[in-house]
């Protein structure tokens, strides 16, 4: 049963810093997404849980126990590396017995373990192979045994599948997700793809630039993004924004073109007569009828220069341009169905008041109601 | 993937491939069929003229029990100049391949001997370890130590073989350290978060993933001590006192060169030639296999 915690977590390498203040606490058995772009800082988190690297200031609490001075094999935690690590020069069950005969279990109990991890993974005819003698997908289920027989009290992954084919990453994923919840082992999960992110995890921790941008469960992060990056690093395709400075009172924002958003959820008073950023993600924005006007209770409707159309069967991306006050702007929009049908090549899009998202226009963070 | 240019006609392949074929011929060929045949005659006192004598030589040769001897001090001499270049490049290799302040300095410092010509080599050596005029050798025997090699046959051979080694470690360590690099860390790291460290990392992860590198310099220090070692020894001790640091190749050039046995002395060659043509086969075969799969 291990909580854990990370206490002011940072990292420098000689004078750059590549970490910043990291705080998170998870609850016994929880799984935290750890996603950033590459750079981020991301793997080096997991290096310093692991005890790879020494972090330069804060604490690791693992089941309450700082584990910071403790060298990594005292830790108790298992990670699978990316490139899964396997010891080339040994057979799938001697990869997967190193660790525990180093910690001097009895045979009977090796044997013990490394079946039930290969019955669980489907290991179990290759056993006598070595690692040059698998697929990918099967070193990748090696790495997770060599994982699980250890039976710690973390686990860390650190971008487990991006080396899988993406028909096989769906189907491990889920299925790291299952092993993960039967054995309810505290985890750590490393990678830089929103949408593995947003299923494995139970929460969701994005980094921008070693710092930490939100901690939150995952459709907490997707609905209230806490700032521009954020917004458009989860969800697929990205989030819109558009430029426009706040009226009196914070409840009207202009855009450049004169159009009137006019947020029905409240005021933000903070951002009153400021720059502000709006978001609406690509499947909140909808088809407007041809008369234009804001009717329907939508905010405003946008007026698209389509450049592009996908359809993708049950919904079509719409890529186009939107001339505001003489500077354009790319805009994504997601609609249910096959393509729309344009008028001049272009198409009308309300933005229904509901799903706006209003960031500082100079800071990027975001601004509640109030 | 197999890459293949498609000439047209033969000339242009053969001149391209000609240079390096009369070098072999000039260099190689040539001086070994002369040895072969040489092998098989036997000269006159002064020089004058030879005779066939078939295999003669080399029936006298395996009858002298010198010879076995020789043989036998030259494997003993193989293999303890290589396991010392080798263990001592090695523990090297592991230091340098370390996260070290001045790592680029220390790992030129140690390929400068492999630069070093080999009675060069000798010198530095006999100024160490001479027991009248050495740094080291002069204390020691001051100091009670029975050590002078131009008597003992064992310090002698002592001396020969930490003189030769000492050449040799330079080339293990480049080859042993960039063994160690193409090691994945993350494998490295897999075995640190296993638990295995020190001694046991590196009996059961590292030791096994260098038994390729390991077993070519083997193969190169064999080769390298049973033959490039000529003129350290010759240097240092001339294959004495006695001929306590004899190897096959001191015999090759004491019989032919100095006591004009042209015969024997190629029919010595000529058993050493195919040693290596054996070593060198083995090597082939094994590694051949090992990049196959």
């Amino acid at each position: 049963m291990a909580t854990l915690e990370l206490q002011g977590l940072a990292k420098s390498f000689d004078k750059t810093a590549v970490l910043h203040r990291i705080d998170v606490s998870l609850q016994d058995g929880e799984m935290l997404a750890i996603v950033g772009a590459s750079g981020c800082g991301k793997s080096t988190l997991l290096r310093l849980v692991a005890g790879l690297e020494q972090p330069s200031a804060g604490r690791i609490l693992l089941a309450g126990r700082d584990i910071i001075r403790l060298d990594p094999a005292a830790r108790d935690i298992a990670m699978v590396f990316q490139n899964y690590a396997l010891y080339p020069h040994m057979s799938v069950f001697d990869n997967m017995a190193y660790g525990l005969r180093i910690r001097g279990l009895s045979k009977a109990e090796i044997g013990r373990r490394v079946q039930v991890a290969a019955d669980m993974l489907g290991l179990d005819a290759l056993l006598a192979r070595k690692p040059r003698q698998l697929s990918g997908g099967q070193r990748q289920r090696v790495a997770m045994g060599r994982a699980i027989v250890r039976e710690p009290q973390l686990f860390l992954f650190d971008e487990p599948l991006s080396n899988l084919d993406a028909k096989l990453r769906v189907q491990m994923r889920a299925e790291i997700r299952r092993i993960q919840r039967n054995l309810g082992v505290t985890s750590l999960y490393v990678t830089h793809d929103q949408t593995e992110a947003m299923t494995l995890g139970d929460k969701l921790l994005v980094l921008n630039e070693g710092r930490p941008a939100q901690f939150a469960a995952p459709m907490e992060v997707f609905a209230r993004p806490a700032d521009t990056y954020v917004a458009a690093f989860i969800g697929a395709p990205a989030m819109n924004f558009l430029p426009a400075t706040m009226g009196e009172g914070g409840v009207v924002a202009t855009l450049a073109d004169g159009a009137r958003l006019v947020l029905t959820d409240g005021a933000r008073p903070g951002l009153a007569g400021r720059k502000a950023t709006i978001g609406i993600r690509p499947e909140h924005l909808v088809l407007a009828g041809k008369g234009g006007g804001d009717a329907g209770g939508f905010a405003t409707t946008l007026d698209l220069a389509v450049e592009l159309i996908e359809p993708l069967g049950s919904e079509t991306l719409v890529h186009g341009m939107l001339m505001l006050d003489g500077t354009s702007l790319t805009l994504v929009a997601r609609l249910p169905g096959g393509p729309p049908s344009l008028t001049d090549g272009r198409l009308r899009l309300g933005v229904p008041a509901a799903e706006l998202h209003v960031f500082d226009g100079e800071t990027g963070k975001r601004v509640e109601v109030g | 993937m197999e890459r293949r240019t498609l000439f047209q006609g033969w000339k242009l392949p053969v001149a391209l491939v000609l240079p390096q074929l009369l070098l072999t011929f000039v260099f190689f060929l040539w001086p070994a069929g002369q040895a072969v045949w040489y092998s098989m005659t036997q000269q006159d006192p002064f020089g004058l003229g030879s005779v066939f004598v078939g295999l003669s030589n080399f029936r006298e040769l395996f009858a002298d029990p010198l010879y076995v001897h020789t043989i036998l001090r030259t494997l003993v001499f193989c293999f303890a100049v290589s396991a010392l270049a080798m263990t001592v490049a090695l523990a090297l290799a592991l230091v340098a391949n370390r996260e070290l302040r001045g790592r680029a300095i220390y790992r030129t410092l140690l390929i400068w001997p492999y630069a070093v010509a080999p009675a060069m080599a000798a010198i530095l050596w006999l100024f160490m370890l001479d027991p009248e005029i050495g740094l080291l050798g002069h204390p020691l025997v001051k100091a009670g130590l029975p050590w002078d090699y131009h008597v003992s046959g064992l310090d002698a051979q002592f001396l020969v073989v930490l003189a030769s080694s000492w050449k040799q470690i330079s080339y293990n360590f480049i080859f042993f350290l960039a063994g160690l690099q193409s090691i994945p860390q993350s494998v490295i790291e897999a075995a640190r978060m296993d638990g295995a460290r020190g001694w046991r990392r590196l009996r059961t992860i590292i030791l096994p993933l260098l038994s390729p590198t390991m077993f070519f310099l083997l193969v190169v220090n064999l080769v390298y001590a049973a033959f490039d070692t000529f003129g350290t020894i010759w240097a240092l001790t001339e294959g004495g006192p006695g001929k306590a640091t004899e190897t096959l190749v001191i015999k090759v050039y004491r019989d032919g060169m100095i006591n004009q046995d042209i015969g024997g002395s190629s029919a010595q060659s000529v058993v050493l030639m195919l040693g290596v043509i054996a070593i060198t086969a083995v090597q082939f075969r094994f590694m051949g296999r090992r990049t196959k799969t």
